[in-house]
């Protein structure tokens, strides 16, 4: 070591550097949002929970037709289906089990009616893992909740499909 | 106090030794409980800020009573014996590092005679009883019966006798200088020590000045705090020695490590940088009581532990050894013979 290295290294010159930056920092405006008080905005194609919309004559728009389940990736969708009273094709049975699905989108892409999307929403945990399996009941419930921010952003997205 | 259970309250003598210093251990027990609690608040709020991050924010006003909370949540938890574990040892290890963190308060001083116990070798039972520390993580790292609790233990013992040896060199020139081991003498030999400018402080004294930052950098490592927390470095050993510790158990290894850490910053401004006494000797600065000057010398070497936790990254631990054994040992037993020098050539002059 040259004697400048040892002047340096026994004044502590570096860390004298070091705790100057961090001393900047502290009084620096904070990078993190306060969180359930602030939100960071959402992308319209941001791919939070799941929800099965309706047209707006309240009609499901779901028609059995099963590519979302046989695209799914996790496996996590599980349909059943039969001929309606009215003969049009609907599921009696469309669960999504949560804490399989990865959120990767291919149902919503796979879907001819734009029946399956995952919406804005992603504070959507619970305290047991029952809770997790959505099943339709629950999938038209959140469609209903969140249809006017889904169709904004559909439409928001639409011009680049 | 004994006199005033002696007279007023009509106790024989004995009972009010007694009372008076029940009363005195709880005087400083409780409200460092509660310090302890606001600090490892102000700990995290510390770090945060330098990180850019908000830290608790959200029980009670700004986040205060986040360590109560957290405190109270340990406090539901059950206690968990690993079944392999050496039950007593076990349970015994957490006492005695809280316990120790809590005697060494006995000899702080906190104003002019008010202190519990003002014994003529408080620096020695200082060091004496910070030595015992050792055994409570060396009781928890081998009691728990698991490897990483093990090697924490190892490392940390390790640690703190070979960063005592430094301490122990920089706490004989500070009392070779003051003439004394009793921690009341030492802060007031630190009364107006420049001829013109009367600053109160061993540290203002350009021989003491590197020894105070050593006795600094020693006190991070006897205490475990970053750069030299290896005995909980989690990238390695998981939580280090508390790794099999729940609920309360836990709590008071928490409690003590942060009383250590509250001891050692006492320790700093008692024996550096004047303690009680205002920064200058000049007679308006002792309108305000000393206990307050100590709490906000204390309050600032906190802030100084969090800002190099929050600043510089761990150290590996041969260069943790290294710098214990081939720098501050050395440079300690250099300064001793320096100032002990310079106080025969003060004192005695030259051709003695």
């Amino acid at each position: 070591m040259s004697v400048a290295q040892y002047v340096k290294a026994f004044t502590l010159w570096e860390f004298v550097k070091a705790h100057a930056l961090t001393l900047k920092y502290f009084f620096k405006a904070k990078a993190t949002i306060n969180y359930p008080f602030e939100r960071n905005p959402v992308s319209p194609r941001f791919r939070g929970e799941h929800a099965l919309r309706r047209y707006p004559n309240g009609e499901e728009r779901c028609i059995a037709c099963k590519l979302c389940e046989a695209v799914c990736p996790a496996q996590a969708i599980t349909i059943e289906a039969e001929p309606r009273d009215d003969g049009s094709r609907r599921t009696t049975r469309y669960d999504i089990d949560m804490t399989k699905c990865i959120y990767c989108g291919l149902c919503q892409e796979a879907c001819p009616v734009d029946a399956i999307v995952e919406g804005p929403n992603y504070e959507f945990s619970t305290e047991t893992r029952e809770e997790l399996i959505y099943d339709k009941a629950k999938l038209l419930d959140n469609g209903d909740r969140w249809e006017s921010t889904i169709a904004a952003n559909l439409a928001a997205d639409a011009p680049y499909r | 106090m004994t006199s005033f259970f002696n007279t007023t309250i009509g106790l024989p003598y004995g009972w009010a030794w007694f009372v008076a210093t029940i009363a005195g251990i709880l005087l400083i027990a409780l409200p460092l409980m509660l310090a302890v609690a606001m600090i490892i608040y102000a700990d995290r709020k510390i770090w945060a800020a330098m990180a850019l991050r908000r830290g608790p924010n959200v029980v009670g006003p700004f986040g205060l009573l986040q360590s109560f909370a957290d405190g109270l949540k340990v406090f539901l938890q059950e206690t968990i014996i690993p079944a392999a574990a050496n039950r007593g040892l076990f349970l015994l290890a957490p006492i005695i590092t809280f316990t120790v963190a809590l005697i060494v308060w006995a000899v702080v001083p906190f104003q002019a005679g008010v202190v519990l116990a003002d014994i003529n070798v408080g620096l020695l039972y200082i060091l004496a009883a910070s030595s015992l520390g050792v055994y409570g993580i060396i009781l928890s790292g081998w009691s728990s019966n698991s490897k990483y609790p093990f090697y924490s233990a190892l490392r940390a013992a390790a640690q703190m006798v070979s960063y005592e040896v430094a301490i122990g060199f920089i706490l004989i020139s500070v009392v070779l200088w003051s003439g004394s081991f009793n921690l009341s003498r030492i802060v007031e030999a630190q009364r107006a020590i420049w001829p013109i400018i009367p600053i109160n402080g061993l540290a203002f004294n350009p021989l003491f000045f590197p020894m105070a930052v050593m006795f600094l950098i020693s006190a991070l490592a006897e205490t475990q705090r970053a750069p030299f927390d290896l005995t909980e470095a989690e990238s390695e050993l998981v939580a280090g020695y508390q790794t099999e510790y729940s609920s309360m158990s836990f709590a008071l290894f928490w409690l003590g490590e942060y009383a250590n850490v509250i001891l050692m910053c006492a320790l700093n401004a008692t024996l550096f940088w004047g303690g009680w006494l205002p920064p200058v000797d000049w007679a308006p600065l002792y309108v305000v009581p000393g206990i307050i000057w100590l709490f906000a010398k204390i309050l600032f070497f906190f802030f100084v532990f969090s800002w190099i936790k929050a600043t510089v990254p761990r150290y590996r631990y041969d260069q943790l050894m290294r710098l214990g054994w081939k720098v501050f040992l050395p440079v300690s037993l250099f300064w001793v013979f320096l100032v002990s020098g310079i106080l025969m050539w003060m004192r005695v002059g030259v051709g003695a």
